[in-house]
């Protein structure tokens, strides 16, 4: 097994004291080292959020794209090069928010790569306004009455948009939150972990000690990761319980297990630029 | 009275659903087998079923720069098409018609015309093969030979097993059959072709090929018209050349999987018309400050918003330009034939890499859909430039956006040992640490622009220059870009035929050359002032309303083009629209200087000054 300090980025993370994002980050971190995978096979891509950060705190290449495009992005990358883990970070209002219409249809895709959610539920680096997963009622910058939308159910989008690794964690809990994304990377399609991150300066509702009252890891219910409407009923309990854990894994063929173009096993960016089959090409246009 | 001709044009008109494309594909392949250049374009509406379809084929024994004007024979596949366009049946052409589907009367017809019409239930016994027997009679009438066709059915067919191919068959053999018995030879014939069986093909297709050629190994885009054909073909493509074509839920995806493709190492692209490149706009941005290859292949429609789906313009020059927020290094290039569709396809892909920014191919659905010959592009000798790469981490580390003198950096993919980076959208040092947040830097965010925009002087060196086509020293220079190449060359050609005498002047004052530009960004203004100094009077030709490519040159050299035809009726130029609007200017006005039109003395801006001029005969046709 690798170290974790291996894992380290050369740049000191610039989050807010005491916010959530630090745990996520220090559970990547070991999750990587205890899978023992070299900084430089890592590509680590996110989009615009406090939590898409991310990528420059850690040492692994990074991508630090555009808000709510990072699924796309390291789509397009873990097709070009297999040979790659591909982590994908960001916020709520990223994922869920922006770029929702993204984590739809990669969920249904399964490439195979892993994408981690600091969900916080608020925008934190435009200062406080309400996400995707604000709940209801909830007072926000922009919401100062309260929210008049319900909040959207991440885990439920994911079951039912196809996603075949869903599990949630809680930065409160940095060893299940590790062993939640090392089972994330090692599972072989499209991974789904929502973490529970609070925002210390925005979000005065969802804190620490509001989801420590809450949350319940489903293991510790003999939960069964492999039923797929316990998963959906699990994915809907909110309010004096919350579960967190794997909440849905199935094995389901990856994108690339299925596409033509990377039936060799050798990835597309170390195929040759040179061809020689063009005169084949030109003789169907005659 | 037969007259043997250069060239001869068959239009087919029906409804969409009819298979007139198809009709008129097969068509269009008999011609270039058998040795003749053929340019068709189809005329089409987007629905699926009923509206009006008209494919226009034109077909010579010189090379045919256009679709033509004019018309000799016509298969009308329906009632309507017979109505619109039986009287532009030139004198000794002739119309063929399904007898079950409706009666043609002969009224108005122009002199010599036959009206044949094919009993299809009683000679064939289906409906389905009426297009097949009336391509038989058609065949037969005009004097080719029906091996072409009859070769291309057993292709076609081929999979579908003998019985289908068979039917067809016959069904053409009746329809040349029932032509060689009940019809007179069509009195409009063209010239023996040269036996050569040319490669026939559209602008889509040669865009892809060059690319392919170029080793695109990754494809990313949402259905659009008229760029689809470009997905459909390298779709084609993809199982045989091992290139991954994937269709995205949006443009948005399309443009940022290729960044993501093009940042681990692959070649790149997406294709779309102008609504989803409005959608790629902040990716092409992403590309230009994460310095990612990306090719992006932009078929223009008319617009604006949805527009004209299936109509041609070329009015998103600006949208091209423009695209994204802030300042970036990017290429435009604008091919202008079948070939250069093919060496832009090329090009892109190494200007991409060995500049580590996106590079945009303008097209326009007169370029990607028509269906022309072309005598070969070269498939032997295709240059391959990726610009500086490093393998590992040299004794002094790694930086992945070093200032360098050319301002681009080697690059190092991920999956390099000792060289990793993060690839930031947010302003960065020459290690990729992001300095917009917290470590504000004025300096360095100087220095890492400069770095960037010094790109565009090594690409700008790399483009081919600006050329005029045609006699120097002309009376009238027709200025245009892109897809309009042809039908200038073919007006240039045409007015310089009929107008040169012997004593050097012309009947109608003057002879015509063509600078036609097909770069548009870097824009290579010192070329194009040079050259443009030396014009005596200029017209620029645009299928857009505001004249883009006039601002566009206006702006870089300082100079104004005098005259103009813009067109934005969503049909391409006709050659006569082109043709009577330099003759008018050639005859009327006084011959001034390109440079000294800077200043208008109608106190309008130059490009804006009308002139007098008829009307050509479409309603659409703006002149200035």
């Amino acid at each position: 097994m690798a170290q974790v300090k291996e894992y380290i980025g050369k740049i000191k993370p610039d989050w807010c004291p005491g916010c959530g994002d630090f745990g996520v980050l220090n559970s990547l971190q070991r999750a990587i080292a205890e899978l023992d995978i070299a900084p430089h096979n890592v590509l680590v891509v996110s989009g615009i959020g406090c939590s898409s950060n991310l990528p420059g705190f850690i040492n692994a290449y990074g991508f630090h794209g555009l808000h709510g495009r990072s699924l796309p992005v390291a789509s397009g990358a873990k097709l070009g090069n297999t040979d790659l883990t591909v982590i994908v970070t960001g916020g709520d209002g990223d994922g869920y928010g922006i770029g929702v219409g993204h984590f739809v249809h990669t969920c249904r895709r399964n490439i195979n790569m892993t994408y981690i959610v600091m969900d916080n539920q608020v925008y934190g680096l435009t200062t406080g306004q309400a996400s995707p997963t604000t709940e209801k009622d909830v007072r926000t910058k922009s919401t100062p009455d309260g929210t008049i939308e319900i909040a959207l159910s991440p885990i439920a989008l994911a079951l039912s948009c196809g996603a075949t690794y869903v599990a949630r964690g809680f930065s409160g809990e940095n060893l299940h939150l590790a062993q939640l994304m090392k089972g994330a990377i090692e599972h072989k399609g499209f991974a789904v972990v929502d973490v529970f991150s609070p925002c210390v300066t925005y979000n005065k509702h969802n804190t620490y000690p509001w989801f420590r009252e809450r949350v319940y890891k489903l293991e510790d219910e003999r939960h069964d990761p492999s039923d797929f409407r316990l998963a959906m009923e699990k994915a809907f309990e909110w309010g004096a319980r919350i579960p967190i854990g794997l909440f849905y894994k199935v094995d389901r063929p990856t994108y690339e297990d299925e596409e033509p173009a990377l039936r060799s096993g050798k990835p597309l960016a170390k195929q040759p630029l040179v061809r020689d089959d063009l005169a084949a090409i030109m003789e169907d246009f005659i | 009275m037969t007259q043997t001709l250069t060239e001869l044009t068959v239009w087919i008109g029906g409804a969409a659903g009819d298979g007139i494309a198809s009709a008129g594909e097969s068509f269009a392949k008999a011609c270039s087998r058998s040795g003749y250049h053929v340019f068709a374009y189809n005329s089409y509406q987007s629905v699926i079923r009923g509206g009006h379809v008209c494919m226009h084929i034109r077909i010579g024994t010189h090379k045919v720069y256009t679709q033509g004007d004019e018309l000799d024979y016509l298969i009308a596949l329906n009632q309507d098409t017979y109505q619109r366009y039986a009287k532009r049946v030139m004198p000794g052409g002739a119309i063929f018609y399904n007898t079950d589907k409706f009666q043609a009367k002969p009224d108005g017809l122009a002199k010599n015309v036959q009206l044949i019409g094919l009993p299809v239930m009683e000679l064939a016994g289906n409906q389905l093969m009426q297009n097949t027997a009336l391509m038989g009679a058609l065949i037969q009438v005009i004097g080719l030979d029906p091996a072409a066709t009859l070769e291309l059915i057993k292709e076609r067919f081929a999979k579908k097993g003998e019985a289908v191919i068979k039917v067809n068959a016959d069904a053409f053999d009746k329809g040349t059959e029932f032509a060689k018995t009940k019809c007179k030879p069509g009195e409009i014939r063209v010239g023996q072709g040269d036996g050569r069986r040319r490669p026939l093909a559209g602008g889509n297709p040669m865009v892809g090929f060059g690319m392919v050629a170029a080793g695109c190994r990754f494809y990313s885009a949402y259905p659009m018209t008229p760029a689809s054909s470009l997905l459909h073909w390298l779709v084609k493509y993809g199982a045989k050349t091992g290139l991954l074509v994937k269709q995205c839920e949006d443009e948005i995806s399309a443009v940022n999987m290729a960044i993501g493709a093009g940042h681990v190492g692959v070649r790149a692209a997406t294709g779309t018309s102008g609504g989803g490149f409005a959608l790629m706009t902040e990716a092409i941005g992403e590309a230009g400050m994460t310095e990612t290859p990306v090719v992006i292949v932009e078929v223009q429609r008319g617009g604006p918003s949805t527009g004209l789906p299936t109509k041609t313009e070329q009015a998103d020059l600006f949208q091209l330009l423009g695209a994204s927020q802030g300042e970036f290094p990017r290429a435009i290039l604008a091919p202008r034939t079948l070939q250069e569709c093919y060496t832009a396809g090329i090009q892109a892909m190494n200007l991409a890499e060995k500049y580590q920014c996106p590079v945009l191919i303008s097209s326009d659905l007169y370029l990607a859909e028509r269906l022309e010959t072309f005598d070969g592009v070269d498939i032997n000798h295709i240059p391959i430039e990726r610009g500086p790469m490093v393998a590992q981490a040299g004794s002094n580390g790694y930086r992945r956006f070093l200032d360098t003198p050319t301002g681009v950096s080697p690059r190092a993919l991920p999956g390099t040992a000792g060289t990793i980076y993060t690839a930031a959208t947010d302003e960065h040092d020459e290690d990729g640490v992001v300095i917009s947040d917290v470590f504000t830097n004025p300096p360095m965010r100087a220095k890492m622009m400069s770095k960037r925009m010094r790109k565009m002087d090594g690409i700008l060196k790399e483009l081919p220059a600006p050329q005029i086509d045609g006699p120097r020293n002309a009376d009238l220079t027709l200025v245009g870009w892109g897809s309009t190449y042809q039908v200038l060359l073919e007006a240039m050609e045409t007015l310089n035929k009929e107008g040169f005498s012997a004593g050097g002047g012309s009947a109608f004052g003057g002879n015509v050359n063509v600078l036609c530009l097909q770069v548009i960004w870097p824009f290579p203004a010192e070329a194009v002032t040079k050259l443009l100094v030396g014009c005596k009077m200029t017209m620029s030709v645009e299928a857009n309303y505001t004249g883009q490519i006039v601002k566009l040159i206006r702006m870089e050299t300082g100079l104004s083009i005098q005259h103009h035809l813009r067109k934005f009726d969503g049909e391409p130029f006709e050659l006569k629209q082109v043709v009577d609007q330099a003759r008018t200017i050639l005859k009327t006005k006084p011959k001034e200087s390109v440079v000294a039109s800077v200043v208008s003395d109608e106190g309008l801006p130059p490009d804006f000054s009308p002139i007098e001029s008829p009307a050509t005969g479409s309603e659409a046709v703006r002149q200035h």
